[in-house]
């Protein structure tokens, strides 16, 4: 199962290396990885996804509140959630394609931040499975390059991750 | 203020968290930390001939103590040599603190000359790891690395040090920490009082009850805690290979060492149990056999101080987190302020079925191993008369293979602290720097080191280590002129097909080796003079002796657990199963 997993991090030099690591040495799975410092540049927020059962998630929720460098530890999948993923994406748009581009980019609310001679830029903002669904229904425009933040995501309601 | 230079801060900042020995290895970037070290005299500090001994003998020297072991590197090939060593401690989370020295930060990322990204390197093996960048900050990474180290489940953790950050001519004010405060380690104080409520219940209406006791009881000091609770209950104990010594060996209730290499009357009596309250002791693949078959009646309450060792490889029915000494001493109080009872009759039927598997094919029984005589020394006798000889109260150091669980299955340990070995990563080389560790705490105790002709030649360069610093280590090769262990492996699943385990008559002369680095070499071959020798030996107190003793080469190590299977599954001897 898709789990969601976000940490609050001590912004120290290596510390993102220490996460990363982990997931390696112990065989876990990383499918998405966002960081970057927060509000109090102490600290840094990271945003894992990883597909995982319940047994190897508590294992490595525990072990990532091993760490030394790890403040706080929340499984977001757990409880009601908003997750974000952020997509920007080239593709080969010319003649009769262009139009329908356009209109596969207005269906998902996303933009052309670029328009090239041959090509748009697109940028697509939401749940990953919405921006899978993007490129699904792209399916004839051949695809010049893709690139995902990865997700990041917080808890709904008045309950937050803080120290 | 005092003004200090980043070398100097080091050593004053080692001295203030009380360290007494610094195991090391010089080598350029660590010139500023030596020269300061040459001009002080608080801080012993013992040259060895290999980082990786270096390292072994701090982490011994803690696991003898209970202090933080330290020991210090330099950049590069000193910092590469000593992750055997950390890894060691790691998987035995032995409290441990290595400084290494780095390149000037200048150099750093340019390859320089013995440049290693250290942090990196040492990454998987480590609870934690420091670069300090200023030497303003050095004293307060050395108090956190030693808190850290020492709290919680311990563990090495690593403080690396660029040369300049340690510059003579760069002084600043020293100043050490009095509290260490980390906003995002804070280790577990006591256990859940709800949990161990429902923890004495279980516990209290037991039928079958053990306590499977681990590395954690030893490390945790929890021995006192351990005892008591078990002499309330009388319920049988068992101890794992890092557990050895926490409940008395010679007493009653143990019924030895589980696991692989357990005896038949600690694996059969857990596989039967509907209670097991396993404490500091974390499940290992060495211990359970297959899992899915692991003692399928019983329920499970597992104390331990690291919530990850809960639930890992086996499900807790009540996990506590907590460490030991405390949750155990909660437990006894419950059970003493209640005056609860246990199932007297369920318990006295209990320990009759488990006397009987006792004396049916307990370690003691007359058939276990065909006895010595003559030119045939068993190993099992070599141990049992080490611990004859003396008494029982020996530091026994090990190697790594059948010599080593010979010694934890015949020598009973009856205090913590006394059976110092690899067990988690099983390092062969272990043995001779940690007999050294041992013996530097003690230098008036009888320190043996168990080895083989095999794993003593991976760091027999330590020798000239004990002559520098009179270090009168007992070494007791138990020879059988090959890589036992493996052997017994290829005996057993491979045909007898000795790939790589025999040496082809290149193994040294022992005695005069021994006799070329100063010390005493003693070869047995007779069983008859085996103990006299041996006597003779101890009797050397402030000489090295190695005691080269020719035992039988065929023998292997029993019971072993038949793999995979449950708890019970074993061969009993080379022909005998379960
Ligand atoms: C550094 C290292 N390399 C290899 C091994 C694998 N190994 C385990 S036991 C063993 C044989 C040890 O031989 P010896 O020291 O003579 O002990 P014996 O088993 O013969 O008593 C080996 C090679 C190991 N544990 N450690
Ligand atoms: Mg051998």
């Amino acid at each position: 199962m898709k789990r969601l997993i976000s940490v609050l991090l001590e912004n120290e030099p290596g510390s993102l290396s220490r996460v990363v690591g982990l997931f390696s040495q112990r065989g876990y799975n990383i499918d998405s990885l966002s960081v970057a410092p927060t509000e109090d540049t102490t600290l840094s927020r990271l945003t894992l996804t990883t597909v995982s059962d319940d047994h190897t998630i508590e294992q490595i929720t525990k072990q990532l509140n091993k760490l030394i460098d790890v403040v706080k530890v929340i499984d977001l999948s757990e409880g009601v959630h908003i997750e974000r993923e952020l997509m920007l994406l080239k593709v080969k748009a010319s003649g009769a394609a262009r139009a329908e581009i356009k209109r596969s980019v207005d269906i998902f609310r996303g933009q052309i931040v670029d328009v090239g001679p041959t090509t748009y830029v697109v940028q697509i903002m939401g749940e990953s499975t919405k921006l899978d669904a993007f490129i699904e229904a792209l399916s004839d425009a051949p695809i010049l390059e893709v690139v995902r933040t990865g997700v990041c995501g917080l808890m709904r309601g008045e309950k937050s991750l803080k120290v | 203020m005092e003004l200090l230079s980043g070398g100097e801060i080091l050593i004053r900042a080692l001295t203030d968290v009380k360290v007494k020995h610094l195991w090391g290895y010089p080598g350029g970037a660590a010139l500023h930390i030596y020269d300061a070290i040459f001009r002080q005299d608080k801080l012993d500090h013992i040259l060895m001939r290999h980082e990786q001994a270096a390292v072994h003998a701090a982490d011994a020297y803690a696991r003898a103590t209970g202090e933080v072991g330290a020991a210090l590197v330099t950049s590069g090939p000193g910092a590469t040599n000593a992750i055997t060593g950390i890894a060691t401690a790691y998987m035995d989370s032995i409290p441990m603190v290595v400084i290494s020295a780095q390149v000037p930060q200048e150099k750093i990322g340019e390859d320089a000359f013995q440049e290693i990204d250290m942090i990196g390197v040492s990454r998987p093996t480590v609870k934690h790891s420091y670069m300090v960048k200023r030497p303003e900050d050095i004293a307060e990474t050395i108090a956190k690395a030693f808190y850290i180290a020492s709290t919680g489940r311990p563990g090495p953790v690593v403080v690396d040090v660029p040369k300049d950050v340690t510059d003579p001519n760069n002084k600043v004010a020293y100043k050490f920490p009095e509290k260490v405060k980390l906003r995002s380690y804070q280790p577990t104080t006591r256990g859940h009082s709800g949990q161990i409520k429902r923890a004495v219940n279980l516990l209290m209406s037991a039928k079958r009850p053990i306590i499977y006791s681990g590395g954690g009881v030893v490390l945790g000091n929890a021995s006192e805690q351990l005892r008591a609770l078990a002499r309330r209950l009388n319920y049988p104990v068992t101890n794992t290979l890092m557990g050895l010594g926490a409940f008395p060996g010679t007493d009653r209730q143990f019924v030895g060492m589980l696991g692989m290499h357990g005896t038949f009357e600690a694996n059969t009596a857990m596989h039967h149990a509907d209670v097991i309250l396993a404490v500091g002791a974390r499940f290992d693949d060495r211990v359970t056999n297959a899992t899915e078959r692991f003692c399928p009646s019983a329920k499970i309450i597992h104390i331990d101080v690291d919530p990850s060792s809960i639930a890992k490889t086996v499900r807790a029915d009540i996990p506590i987190v907590g460490p030991c000494d405390v949750v155990l001493g909660d437990m006894l109080d419950q059970i003493q302020q209640a005056d609860l009872q246990i199932d007297e009759p369920a318990i006295a039927d209990w320990w009759q079925q488990i006397d009987e598997w006792r004396n049916r094919h307990g370690l003691y029984t007359a058939s276990r191993y065909k006895p010595s005589k003559g030119e045939n020394i068993m190993p099992q006798d070599v141990i049992k008369t080490l611990y004859k000889v003396t008494k029982g109260e020996a530091y026994v150091a090990s190697d790594v293979g059948q010599h080593q669980m010979f010694a934890a299955q015949y020598y009973l340990f009856d205090k913590p602290r006394q059976w110092i070995n690899s067990g988690g990563l099983g390092t062969m080389g272990f043995g001779l720097p940690a007999a050294m560790g041992a013996q530097m705490a003690y230098p008036d105790a009888n320190v043996a080191c168990v080895t083989g002709e095999g794993s003593i030649q991976m760091c027999i360069q330590e020798l000239a280590a004990c002559t520098q610093h009179q270090l009168p280590v007992k070494i007791i090769i138990l020879n059988n002129q090959s890589l036992g262990m493996v052997k017994q492996w290829q005996d057993m699943q491979y045909g007898s097909r000795y790939s790589h385990v025999l040496y082809e008559d290149s193994l040294p002369d022992f005695v005069k080796l021994a006799e070329a680095y100063g010390h005493v070499g003693m070869k047995v071959t007779d069983f008859d003079l085996l103990e006299s020798s041996m006597e003779e030996c101890f009797a050397l107190k402030d000489r090295v002796v190695i005691m080269d003793i020719s035992v039988d080469q065929d023998e292997h190590v029993y019971p072993m657990h038949v793999a995979p299977g449950s708890m019970r599954d074993m061969w009993l001897s080379k022909t005998e199963r379960t």
